[in-house]
C-alpha cells in the first residue's frame, strides 16, 4: 500500500483531486499535484512556517502533514486569500509597509496571520508577536511584519463595523 | 528531505488500531500529529515499514478532571489542553509549562500523548508529568497496563511503551489545594525546544516549606527530579536563602551534556538561576 492513491479535497473552495503516495507530504501535493506553487518549502521540518497552510481553519505546517491525511479536509492556501486585483486586507498591508522584500516567507507569514485575525479579531501587539514568533524571515528584522498585520487588524476591524 | 516509503493504515476504531500494532510491532509507527515523527521521517531519522495514523479514532480528545484526576486523551491537540480550564484548576504546573510548548501551527497538530511517547530531553511536558505523579494508560490488543511517569521516562526519545502499545489516556492527580507551582525556561526562540527548563510546585505548612518538586529538562536524557533539592527545601522557611540553597542542589544533581547552543557549565547556571525563579514564584503562589 506504498502506491499512490487519489486524494479529494477541497481547496480555496474549489474541489480537487490528486494522486499521491502515502509518504507525500501536503506541501509538495500542493506544489507539485495541484500545481499551486505559492506555498513555500524551506526547511521541511516544521521549524521555518514558509509552508504554513491552513486546514479546517487550523494554521498547520504542511511539510508535517501526509497528503492522504488531508483526504476530505478544507484547505486554505495563499492562492485563496487574493490576486492583484483584489488583495486581502493583510496583503495590502504588507506592500505599503514593506512587509516583504524577497518574499519566500510571506505566504506562510500571512497564512499564519490571517488565522490570527480571523480568529482574534483587532489583535494586539502581543498577540501578533506570538503568532508570527512560529516563522523566520531572513530579510526584513520583523519590525515591518508586526506593523503590517496591525495596519491590516485595524482596517478589517473598521470594515467590519 | 522527503519521508522513505512506507504502507499507511487509518484504522477507525480503536481495536482495529490495537490489532495493527499487534500485526506489526517493531515496525510500525504510530502516527499522532506528526509534529515529531514526520520531521524524523523528513530527514530520514526513522524509517518505519507501517504508520498507523490514529487521528480518526473516535473518543480520544478529551481533557477532563474525573475522580480527582486531569485525565487527557490520545488525540488531544497540544492547543486544547493549553486553552483547557481544566488544566488550570487541576494542574497550575501543567498551565504554567504549555505556553512553552512549541508554536501556534505545531499546537494544532500535536498531542500532548506524543509529545510523552517521544520523550525528548529537552521536551517540558516528561518534565510535568515527572513532578506530577502521572499514570500513562497503555493499551495494546492483549490488555491494559498502567505506568507511573518515573518508569514510563526510560532515556533519550524512549519510553517504556511496548511496540505494540498504544497511550490511550495520561492521567494526572489533581494538585492539592494550596500548592504554588511555576515553570521557567530559556530557549532559542518562543516555542522551540528549551536549552534548559525548570519547573517546581512547593507547599507551604506552619510556615515551612513542605512536599516541594523540581523537575528540570533539557539537562540529560529525560526529565530529571532533583531529589536533592527537594530535601534540602523540606521545612525550610521559604526565602531567598533557602532557594538558593536548593538552587544550588538542583544544579549539582545534574551532569548535563554539551551541544552547539549550551555547555554543561552553562546548562549547569541555567538550572541555578532558574531554580531559584520557580521557587520563589512557586511560593508566591501559595494559598
Ligand atoms: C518547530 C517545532 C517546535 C517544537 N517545539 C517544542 C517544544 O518547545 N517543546 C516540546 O515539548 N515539543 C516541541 N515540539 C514537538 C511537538 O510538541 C510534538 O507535537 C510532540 O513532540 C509529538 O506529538 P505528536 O502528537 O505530534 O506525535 P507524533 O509526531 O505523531 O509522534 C511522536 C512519537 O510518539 C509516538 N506516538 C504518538 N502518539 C502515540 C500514542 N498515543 N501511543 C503510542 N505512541 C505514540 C509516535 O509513534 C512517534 O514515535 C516542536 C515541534 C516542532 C516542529
Ligand atoms: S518548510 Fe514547513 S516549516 Fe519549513
Ligand atoms: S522577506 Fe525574505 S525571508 Fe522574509
Amino acid at each position: 500500500m506504498t502506491t499512490p492513491r487519489t486524494v479529494e479535497l477541497v481547496v480555496n473552495g474549489e474541489r480537487r483531486a490528486a494522486d499521491a503516495e502515502p509518504r507525500t507530504l501536503l506541501s509538495d501535493f500542493l506544489r507539485e499535484g495541484l500545481g499551486l506553487t505559492g506555498t513555500h518549502v524551506g526547511c521541511e521540518h516544521g521549524v521555518c512556517g514558509a509552508c504554513t497552510v491552513l486546514v479546517d481553519g487550523q494554521s498547520v505546517r504542511s511539510c508535517l502533514m501526509l497528503a492522504v491525511q488531508a483526504e476530505g479536509s478544507e484547505v486554505r492556501t495563499i492562492e485563496g486569500l487574493g490576486g492583484a486585483d483584489d488583495m486581502h486586507p493583510l496583503q495590502e498591508a504588507f506592500w505599503e509597509k514593506h512587509g516583504l522584500q524577497c518574499g519566500f516567507c510571506t505566504p506562510g507569514m500571512l497564512m499564519t496571520a490571517v488565522e490570527l485575525l480571523e480568529s482574534t479579531p483587532g489583535a494586539g501587539m502581543d498577540e501578533i508577536r506570538e503568532a508570527i514568533s512560529s516563522n523566520l524571515c531572513r530579510c526584513t528584522g520583523y519590525q515591518t511584519i508586526v506593523e503590517a498585520v496591525q495596519a491590516a487588524a485595524e482596517r478589517m476591524q473598521g470594515e467590519g463595523q | 528531505m522527503k519521508p522513505p516509503p512506507f504502507d499507511y493504515h487509518c484504522p477507525e476504531t480503536l481495536d482495529e488500531a490495537l490489532a495493527l500494532l499487534a500485526e506489526h510491532g517493531e515496525a510500525a509507527k504510530v502516527l499522532a500529529g506528526g509534529q515529531s515523527l514526520v520531521p524524523m521521517l523528513n530527514l530520514r531519522a526513522v524509517h518505519p515499514e507501517v504508520l498507523i495514523d490514529i487521528n480518526r479514532l473516535p473518543g480520544l480528545d478529551h481533557v477532563r478532571i474525573e475522580d480527582g484526576e486531569l485525565r487527557i486523551g490520545a488525540l488531544a491537540r497540544h492547543r486544547a489542553v493549553l486553552e483547557s480550564p481544566a488544566v488550570r484548576e487541576a494542574s497550575p504546573l501543567m498551565a504554567a509549562a504549555y505556553p512553552y510548548v512549541s508554536h501556534g501551527p505545531i499546537r494544532n497538530r500535536g498531542t500532548l500523548c506524543g509529545n510523552l511517547c517521544h520523550n525528548d530531553p529537552a521536551s517540558e511536558m516528561p518534565a510535568v508529568a515527572l513532578a506530577s505523579d502521572a499514570e500513562m494508560m497503555l493499551q495494546s490488543a492483549s490488555g491494559a497496563r498502567t505506568v507511573g511517569a518515573e518508569e514510563f521516562f526510560t532515556g533519550t526519545l524512549s519510553t517504556a511503551a511496548g511496540a505494540d502499545e498504544l497511550l490511550v489516556e495520561v492521567r494526572v492527580p489533581q494538585a492539592p489545594a494550596g500548592q504554588g507551582a511555576a515553570f521557567h525556561e530559556v530557549s532559542p526562540r518562543k516555542g522551540d525546544f528549551a536549552y534548559v527548563a525548570v519547573g517546581a510546585v512547593v507547599s507551604l505548612s506552619g510556615g515551612a516549606c513542605s512536599g516541594a518538586r523540581i523537575v528540570c529538562a533539557g539537562v540529560g536524557d529525560g526529565p530529571h527530579r532533583a531529589r536533592a533539592a527537594e530535601d534540602a527545601l523540606e521545612g525550610a522557611a521559604p526565602g531567598e536563602g533557602a532557594f538558593r540553597q536548593a538552587a544550588a542542589a538542583a544544579a549539582d544533581s545534574i551532569d548535563p551534556g554539551e551541544d552547539f547552543h549550551a555547555d554543561a557549565d552553562y546548562r549547569r547556571d541555567l538550572v541555578r538561576s532558574l531554580t531559584r525563579r520557580a521557587l520563589a514564584d512557586a511560593a508566591s503562589r501559595c494559598h
